[in-house]
């Protein structure tokens, strides 16, 4: 018997990572922004989305969203309220989206000409880190009643982030959740990280987050005016 | 957990690489008996999760009974104010271990590749033994 050794150098997430890359740059090529937002299990991805998409469809942009859901459509319901176009993505128990699942359902969904695309990911801190969905702004949330130390127990997907949103911050307060703990959190695994603070409930920071994304459209999309 | 998927691909492109490489595996049968897949510490996989689920998804496969060595890669990052790049201790803080700089820019440690396959093969001049 011989031993042989075959020398290989072969990226296992490289199909992903093609798609996505093509998916980003026909989607900014065409003015669509698209935003990838990743958390745990109720962090309030869909409740912020909810906001954002009633929000830009008010100030005359054109939005829709993809939600990503290991079993049901509630999130998909609960957004399609706003009257922006929804689809869902059902991934039967895999714990994360894909850039292929992306681009299929984009391409049988059309749901026509679009400034922004929000996806919202699987609620998990672990698995959406190693897949790029072809977005241009990947915001991670963190609530203030899950713990200021979660950047620090999933690194991986904080660093990943371009955006991090504290979400309910209407419950600072009683939670006395500790800012400066998780704004240090935050910094010692993504330096830089431009931080915001919502409140899905009261509307709280909605404003300034909706500028965060518009200036980030402005910077990277092809088109940067609004409605067109 | 998306280690099984991890596991699914790994073994596709394995076997890929085994035909392109070595097309003799499908009738001599040669033993493949490492599987070497570079892990960086920030690629997001859990190195326990994915040697199980390498075992479970090789099972009637010709891969089945292989190791799988796992390397990990360190995360390496640039750092601004040296300008050179520094294997970070620890992926809870991004900052140079030489001068304390914080910075975002990693290089290294995100790699989730499959880099060498060792193969036993049955010599062609002698029978098999046995
Ligand atoms: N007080 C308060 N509650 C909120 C806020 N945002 C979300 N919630 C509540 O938190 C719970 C989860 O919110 P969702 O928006 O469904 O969270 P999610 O991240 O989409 O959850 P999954 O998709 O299941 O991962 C719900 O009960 C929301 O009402 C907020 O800003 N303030
Ligand atoms: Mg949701
Ligand atoms: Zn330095």
């Amino acid at each position: 018997m011989t031993p042989r050794i075959l020398e290989i150098r072969k990226n296992l997430l490289k199909r992903n990572d093609e798609i996505a890359r093509e998916l980003r740059s026909r989607l900014l090529a065409d003015g669509v922004l698209v935003v990838n937002l990743v958390s745990g299990p109720g962090t309030g991805k869909t409740s912020l989305l909810r906001r954002t998409l009633t929000e830009l469809r008010g100030r005359g942009f054109r939005v829709a969203a993809l939600v990503g859901d290991l079993a049901t459509d509630n999130d998909a319901r609960r957004l399609a309220e706003t009257g922006a176009p929804v689809r869902q993505i059902t991934t039967d128990g895999l714990c994360h989206l894909e850039a292929a699942m992306v681009e299929s359902h984009l391409a049988a969904w059309a749901p026509g000409p679009l400034d922004l695309l929000f996806i919202e990911n699987v609620g998990n801190l672990v698995c959406p880190a190693s897949y790029d969905l072809g977005e241009s702004v990947r915001a991670v949330l963190l609530s203030v009643t899950e713990g200021e130390d979660k950047p620090l127990k999933y690194p991986t997907l904080f660093h990943s982030a371009d955006v991090a949103v504290l979400t309910k911050i209407d419950l600072a307060e009683p939670c006395e959740f500790d800012r400066a703990a998780a704004l240090s959190n935050l910094a010692a695994v993504r330096p830089g990280i431009p931080v915001l603070e919502t409140s899905a409930r009261t509307g709280a920071g909605i404003d300034a987050w909706i500028d965060f994304l518009l200036a980030a459209r402005s910077r990277l999309a092809a088109d940067p005016l609004p409605g067109r | 957990m998306h280690e099984l998927s991890i596991a699914t691909n790994l073994i596709s492109l394995a076997l890929e690489a085994i035909q392109n490489k070595s097309p003799a595996l499908h009738t001599s049968a040669p033993r493949v008996d490492q599987v070497t897949l570079r892990v960086g510490r920030l690629a997001g996989v859990d190195a326990e999760a994915l040697q199980f689920c390498y075992e479970i998804a090789t099972r009637d496969t010709p891969l089945a009974g292989s190791q799988l060595v796992i390397e990990e890669v360190p995360a390496v990052v640039y750092c601004p104010a040296c300008q050179a790049e520094r294997e970070l201790p620890s992926v809870q803080r991004f900052v140079c271990p030489e001068c304390g700089q914080p910075t975002a820019e990693l290089r290294r440690g995100r790699e989730l590749e499959l880099t060498c396959i060792q193969l036993v093969e049955p010599d062609t001049v002698s029978p098999p033994a046995g």
